[in-house]
Parts: structure tokens; C-alpha cells; sequence
């Protein structure tokens, strides 16, 4: 294996960690406070079309991004408020939002299908172009977009967002214990809203970025792949801790590239098999992690403010 | 507090019930389990909304509609089940909720405050130590160091003693005189007497959800509490009974070992033959092998030798069969009942795979609903109907539906197993009674029970535990305290003397 291979493995990997990244920063909040928002796939999906379209459309990335968020914002607020106001089941309610973005994409994408074959915009590359080719870490770092710093900056910001501020501490003590948050006058219902449609956002971004980072096009019939579930896995593996959710995240991610690059090599390992060596990796993790790692004391159950 | 009425589904929690407490002095409020107390205090503390009553705080009528509210008006509360988040430490703890400008958190001043506090109230904790492996007696300081730090005027405490050793109990007093020292109020609920006796100026009583009367605690008496708590007089006497007639061994068994959860020897060499129509007592300190003795009996514990004949039977399974032995387990909660299932449904739990209760695979409810419907006449139940939740009973009435289960069908072999924990004077008495009358039916009755009053009330024959072993087995007619007493402690019974 030449060093090429190695960096380009490497730099393929960022790539693919960071949508992964993005989704799993609001993920960790919104189950730290107790609610498993499931429905981060479809709103992961419907962020991936709506950035390129918007990005079609006006032709600024910027833009695209906003509208994205704003997305991701509403269809957090129906997951906040079907399974914490209405106190749904969590999974199927995750589910259901799915399956509703995933036919949904599959037909605004048919209607604007004009952007089919275009591609548009993506996000732009902060450091110059001189910087792109310093041996190894030019191409693995200098040349990505700008969404692979935000994704690398990221799990330390909303780490301390967690431990270090009055917020975070609420998130932590509402996902253990909401009953005693309540007895000392925080509203738990509030702050589950607050980390849900934060969670929706950050699924709706790490989509953008997944068709905007470097790509630019959408393709139909299921673009995410799974990777929203990929995420629900790494917040577990990662002990719901940003940072170590992160570098679950880049694990995942690693696998990926690495059997995209097994498959160009053809080897003689059948290519289904590869493909699937993400999801064997996440289910591995899974077994081996899930011990160590201590579970928010009310995760996946419904508050009821009634109960004292 | 001023006519506070509160209902629930099927429940008056609260009705027209008032009380005062005045600047510095420790009030108590007195009842049996399930009288209200609890209810009561969450309206004060906002967690439940009164339906009617009107509540004052200085003189000035205030609307408590939420927990930040009661903050808010100088109230706080120490709950009798801890509302603290186990995993977070006990600073982050205290200072959860109190609301800050700052967006990130600032700990250093809230850490010299809370010292503070510790020095001065003698309650002290590590503001570092996770508040989860923290024991129980810290625990509740950080409850209550919780509540100064938001510098309440009004303190509730809710059974605080429960889980406090006699030492923690005392520095507890120690800290409360001071608080009223400082003009402080507390409230003080409980259902022991005697510290209700030691620590309150003034005694508020309160009976199935109604205002009994609030006396100055230096005129009263524990005897005249009680009274007033329970409505009648009581004491615990031994009851009048039949002479047993003839000795027919029902429970048998013999070099018995079974070891407990954790593979540590609980029953050693354990012979024992229970005869029909007699009570035999198991006294001793909880833990010393009672558990597994009615464990093994029913099949549920597997013992490592020995062997077990409940009549001609041996017992190699469990026992699902209530009309041979009725169990009532010691956990009426977890083992003995399904507390989401109705009463119905929890009545035939052990025969719903037989006639009437089934056929072709179908249950048949009419049949079920008139079963229960009988019973909750038989056994004078409390409940609206049969399809009430056992969850939403009071715990006399749980007990009453598995005793209803157990006993109906007239087993050979009743096992009682702490059957009075957690009840009140009423139900305990009820309990007494429906043993006694299973024994003057003719059933073995094995009666384990860690309060000796009990045991020595109820029994014919009384065999003391100790770390798996009988320390000896007496009359229960003839028997008394310091002897029992002395077994419990691990000194054998000398025969011949």
C-alpha cells in the first residue's frame, strides 16, 4: 500500500466522518436530556435535499445552509413535540419520520428534476491553494472544506457547552433525573424541546453537508444510507460524551473509505461484503462498548410532569 | 395551609385539611401511611395543584403553582424519596436550577458558600463526590444543604428519620434546632411517635385525608397520638385461640443448606416441622436466612442438599398452586403482585390457565370480574371496582388482594413473610386476624416477621434465626422478650434451663 493510498484513505475518511460528526453534536444533547430523536436519518435526508436545492436555486451556499437549519429546526420541533408533549414512543415516532422523509425527498426530488444533473455550488476551501499540496497533511486537512473544521472544532465546543456551563448542566440533571430538575424549579419540558430541535438542526446541517461538502448532487432513493442510524450507534459507543462520540464517528467513517478503497482495488472479497463492513463495525462496537458506558437514567422514556 | 381538599381518581387525598406554622417552631404533622401527609406537602411545594384552599405564607395569600414558586416564597423541601441526580456531583447538585446570568458555570463561590454552610450546620459532605455513592445519611445533607443554599423559611421535611442510623438521627435534631433558632419553620412529617414526641413543639394529626387536630406536643401523650392517629385505642395483644388438637407435621424439612444471592451459606443444616393448626413464629434480625427459608419452601430457591415434603410432596419446583400452599411474599410489590394488572386480573394470576378462568385459550372476564367482585367482598377490600389498577391502592389493600389470592382456595401450608411491613395499624391487625384464622382452620401457618411484638403476639411455637440457624425453638405462650432477645443476638437457648 503506496502513501497515496494512505492519505488519500485518510482524507477520505474526514470526509466521510463529518456529516456523521455534525449529526451526532445535536444527537448527544438530545439524549443526554432523555429523548432518543430517531427521526435523525429522515431529517439528515431532508437537509441533504433542501441544501441542494436552495443552493440550486439562489446559488449561495450560504443561504442553503440557513434554510437547511431552519428545516432541521422544524422537523425538531415535531419530534420534540410529538414524544415530549404527546409522549409518543420515541422509536416508532423516529421511525415514522423516516419513512415520511424518505418519500417525501424521493418525490421533490422527481419534481425538481431539473437539478438532477447539475451540479451546484458546495462549500468553499478556506486555505489557499498553496497550502493544498504540503506533503500528507495539505491534502488531508488544508484542502477540505470548511465544514470538516467546523465538524473538527465542534465536539470540543459542545463538550464544554456539557460540562462547563449552567445549560449543560440542566441537559445532564433533566436526562437522569427529571423529576428532581422539576423539584428545583427547571422546566424539564422546556429544555427537552431546547436539545431536540438542536439535535434536528445539527441532523438537518450534517445532510447539507453530505450532498454541499464536496459532491453536489443529490441522489435519489435513500442518499444517507443509514447514517443516521450510524449515529444513533456512535452516541452509544461513545458513551454519550461528545468528544469520544466524535472519534466513533471517525471510526465509522474510516471503515467506509477504507471499503470504498478495498473495492477499487478489486479485490477478491465479494463487494457486498465490503459494503457492509461499516455496519458490521458499528454492530462490533456496539457489543463491546455498550457495557462500559453508563446510559442516561431516563433515556428513551416519557416525562410526565404529573408524576411526583 | 387553609382547607386544602385534593382528590384523585377514586381517592380523596386531602380533604379540607389546615394547618399553621408559625416562625421558628418544628411542627409536626402526624399520620398513618397513606393518611395524606405526602399530598399535603406537594401542594405546599406546588407539585400538586389543590382543587380547592387557599394557602399563606406571612400572612399574605400566595398561589403556588409550581416547585420554582415555593423557592420563590422561601419554601423548600427535603423528599422522603431524595430528588438528587446520582450521577452529578454534590455541588453541581446544589446549585442545579438556581438561575444565573453567566453562561458558564461558576463553581468557585458556590464551593466557599456551600462550605460555609456545611461548617455551619455540622452537615458535612465532599461539594466533589458524585451524590450516588454517597450513603444514604449524606445524602439527605445535601437535600437539605440544597434547600439552605436557596435560604428557605419554611423547611419540610418528609420522613427524614427512615433512613437515617440513631447517630445521623441526632445530629439531624441538632441541625433543626438551629434552623429554628435562626427563625426559621420547620415541618416535620412522620408516623414515629417517639420522635415526633422529641422534636415538635406542636403536632398536627391528620386520618384518611381529614384534619384531626393540631396539639402543643408538650400536652400530649404517645399513647393519646396514637390514638388520635389510628382512631381507636390499640396495643398488641395476644390473641385467645383454641388449643391445637393433634400434631399432623405438614411442612417437613430436613438438613436443609441453600445458599442466597450471593452464594453465601443462608440456611446450614436447617431441620424444621411446621404441624397443621399451629402459628410457628420465625423471629431474628432481618437477614439472617428468613428470605431464602420461605424462598426454598416454595420451590422458588433451589436448595444444595436437603430435602423439603410439604405433606407427602416433595418440593423439587416451584409451588404455583394456591390451593396447596399460599405464599405471601415479602415484597408484595415486586414478587407478589403486577401493580399495572388490575385487581382482578392479580386475583387469578396463578389459576388463569385453569377452569373457570379460561376456556380454548380464552379468558373469560365475565367469570373473572364476578371472581374478583366476591372477593373484594370476602375480603373487604378497598377499592372503586376490580378493574382499578392494584398500583392505585393503598398498601393494606395490596396486601389484602394477594392474602385474597393466596389464602381463598384453603391451602395446607400458608407462608407469611414480613406480611405487616410497610402497613398501617389498621391493616396489620387485619392481617393478624386473617392468620388466625387460617391457623384455626387448620393450616401450617409459617410467620416470618422481623418485629418481635408480632411474632411473640401471634404465635404458637417461635424459632429464633441466626445466620442460617435456629437458635432455639420455644412456646409461644410461655415465651418472653429478653430470651428471644438473647437468641436474636446469637446465643443459643440452653436446654434445661
Amino acid at each position: 500500500m503506496s502513501l497515496d493510498m494512505i492519505v488519500n484513505w485518510m482524507q477520505a475518511t474526514l470526509r466521510w466522518s463529518v456529516p456523521l460528526i455534525l449529526v451526532s453534536t445535536g444527537e448527544v444533547f438530545a439524549e443526554r436530556s432523555g429523548v432518543i430523536n430517531m427521526g435523525i436519518e429522515g431529517i439528515m435526508l431532508s437537509g441533504a435535499l433542501c441544501g441542494i436545492a436552495v443552493s440550486f436555486f439562489t446559488g449561495g451556499v450560504f443561504m442553503a445552509v440557513l434554510v437547511t437549519m431552519a428545516l432541521g429546526a422544524m422537523m425538531g420541533l415535531a419530534v420534540a413535540f410529538l414524544t415530549v408533549s404527546r409522549r409518543t414512543n420515541q422509536v416508532v415516532t423516529g421511525l415514522m419520520i423516516n419513512m415520511l422523509a424518505m418519500g417525501g425527498t424521493n418525490l421533490l426530488f422527481a419534481l425538481l428534476s431539473e437539478s438532477r444533473r447539475t451540479r451546484v455550488a458546495t462549500f468553499p476551501v478556506l486555505f489557499p491553494q498553496s497550502m493544498h499540496n504540503i506533503p500528507i497533511i495539505g491534502p488531508i486537512l488544508f484542502k477540505q472544506p470548511i465544514s470538516t473544521w467546523v465538524a473538527l472544532i465542534l465536539p470540543i465546543l459542545s463538550g464544554i457547552v456539557l460540562y462547563k456551563t449552567t445549560w449543560g448542566l440542566n441537559v445532564r440533571a433533566v436526562g437522569d433525573n427529571p423529576q428532581s430538575a422539576a423539584t428545583v424549579g427547571l422546566s424539564v419540558i422546556k429544555i427537552k424541546y431546547q436539545t431536540v430541535v438542536l439535535s434536528g438542526i445539527f441532523a438537518a446541517l450534517g445532510g447539507c453537508v453530505l450532498t454541499l461538502g464536496e459532491v453536489g448532487y443529490f441522489a435519489s432513493g435513500g442518499m444517507t444510507a443509514g447514517r443516521g442510524f450510524i449515529v444513533l450507534a456512535a452516541v452509544v459507543v461513545g458513551g454519550w460524551d461528545p468528544f469520544k462520540t466524535a472519534l466513533a464517528c471517525l471510526v465509522f467513517g474510516a471503515a467506509d473509505a477504507a471499503q470504498l478503497r478495498f473495492q477499487a482495488m478489486g479485490s477478491v472479497i465479494p463487494y457486498q461484503f465490503l459494503q457492509m463492513l461499516p455496519y458490521l463495525v458499528t454492530v462490533i462496537a456496539l457489543t463491546i462498548m455498550v457495557e462500559h458506558s453508563r446510559v442516561p437514567k431516563t433515556w428513551g422514556a416519557a416525562y410526565d410532569r404529573r408524576d411526583v | 395551609m387553609q382547607d386544602i381538599t385534593k382528590r384523585f381518581p377514586g381517592v380523596l387525598a386531602n380533604d379540607r385539611i389546615s394547618l399553621e406554622c408559625k416562625k421558628g417552631e418544628v411542627l409536626g404533622l402526624l399520620g398513618e401511611n397513606g393518611a395524606g401527609k405526602t399530598t399535603l406537602m406537594n401542594i405546599l411545594y406546588g407539585l400538586h395543584q389543590p382543587d380547592s384552599g387557599r394557602i399563606y405564607v406571612d400572612g399574605e395569600e400566595v398561589r403556588i403553582t409550581s416547585p420554582s414558586k415555593a423557592i420563590h416564597y422561601g419554601i423548600g423541601m427535603v423528599h422522603q424519596h431524595f430528588k438528587l441526580v446520582d450521577t452529578l456531583t454534590v455541588l453541581e447538585n446544589i446549585i442545579l436550577g438556581i438561575p444565573s446570568k453567566k453562561l458558564l458555570l461558576d463553581l468557585a463561590p458556590a464551593r466557599k458558600y456551600l462550605l460555609k454552610l456545611c461548617e455551619e450546620y455540622e452537615l458535612f459532605v465532599d461539594p466533589d463526590a458524585e451524590v450516588g455513592r454517597l450513603p444514604v445519611g449524606q445524602q439527605q445533607w445535601v437535600e437539605i444543604l440544597k434547600a439552605l443554599y436557596r435560604n428557605v423559611q419554611i423547611l419540610v421535611f418528609d420522613e427524614p428519620t427512615s433512613v437515617l442510623t440513631p447517630a445521623e438521627s441526632d445530629q439531624l435534631c441538632r441541625a433543626i434546632r438551629r434552623l429554628t433558632a435562626e427563625g426559621r419553620s420547620i415541618v416535620f412529617i412522620s408516623h414515629k411517635l417517639r420522635e415526633v414526641m422529641e422534636i415538635t413543639d406542636r403536632v398536627t394529626i391528620i386520618r384518611d385525608g381529614k384534619f384531626i387536630g393540631t396539639i402543643p406536643t408538650r400536652e400530649a401523650t404517645q399513647l393519646k397520638l396514637a390514638q388520635m392517629m389510628v382512631g381507636r385505642p390499640v396495643s398488641i395483644v395476644r390473641k385467645p385461640r383454641p388449643a391445637l388438637e393433634e400434631k399432623k407435621p405438614v411442612l417437613v424439612m430436613k438438613d436443609v443448606n441453600v445458599s442466597d444471592d450471593r452464594g453465601v451459606p443462608a440456611l446450614k443444616n436447617f431441620n424444621l416441622i411446621v404441624n397443621a393448626g399451629e402459628i410457628l413464629g420465625v423471629a431474628g434480625v432481618d437477614g439472617n436466612g428468613q428470605r431464602e427459608l420461605a424462598e426454598c419452601v416454595v420451590g422458588l430457591r433451589k436448595p444444595a442438599s436437603g430435602t423439603i415434603h410439604v405433606r407427602d410432596r416433595q418440593i423439587t419446583d416451584v409451588v404455583a398452586d394456591p390451593s396447596f400452599v399460599g405464599f405471601i411474599p415479602e415484597d408484595r410489590q415486586k414478587t407478589g403482585l403486577v401493580l399495572d394488572f388490575s385487581v382482578s386480573e392479580n386475583l387469578i394470576i396463578k389459576e388463569y390457565d385453569k377452569q373457570p378462568y379460561i376456556k380454548n385459550g380464552v379468558l373469560k372476564y365475565p367469570v373473572i370480574k364476578k371472581h374478583a367482585r366476591s372477593m373484594i367482598e370476602k375480603y373487604n377490600l378497598k377499592t372503586p371496582s376490580g378493574e382499578v389498577k392494584v398500583r392505585n391502592l393503598s398498601g393494606g389493600n395490596q396486601q389484602k388482594v394477594v392474602i385474597a389470592r393466596e389464602l381463598n382456595l384453603g391451602p395446607v401450608l400458608d407462608i407469611a413473610s414480613q406480611p405487616t411491613r410497610g402497613l398501617d395499624m389498621g391493616a396489620v391487625s387485619n392481617v393478624h386476624d386473617t392468620l388466625l384464622s387460617e391457623r384455626n382452620r387448620g393450616a401450617a401457618v409459617l410467620f416470618i416477621s422481623a418485629e418481635l411484638q408480632e411474632v411473640m403476639a401471634l404465635s404458637d411455637r417461635i424459632i429464633v434465626l441466626f445466620r442460617g440457624e435456629i437458635m432455639g425453638d420455644i412456646d409461644g405462650e410461655t415465651a418472653d422478650v429478653s430470651t428471644i432477645g438473647q437468641m436474636m443476638l446469637g446465643h443459643p437457648l440452653e436446654v434445661g434451663i
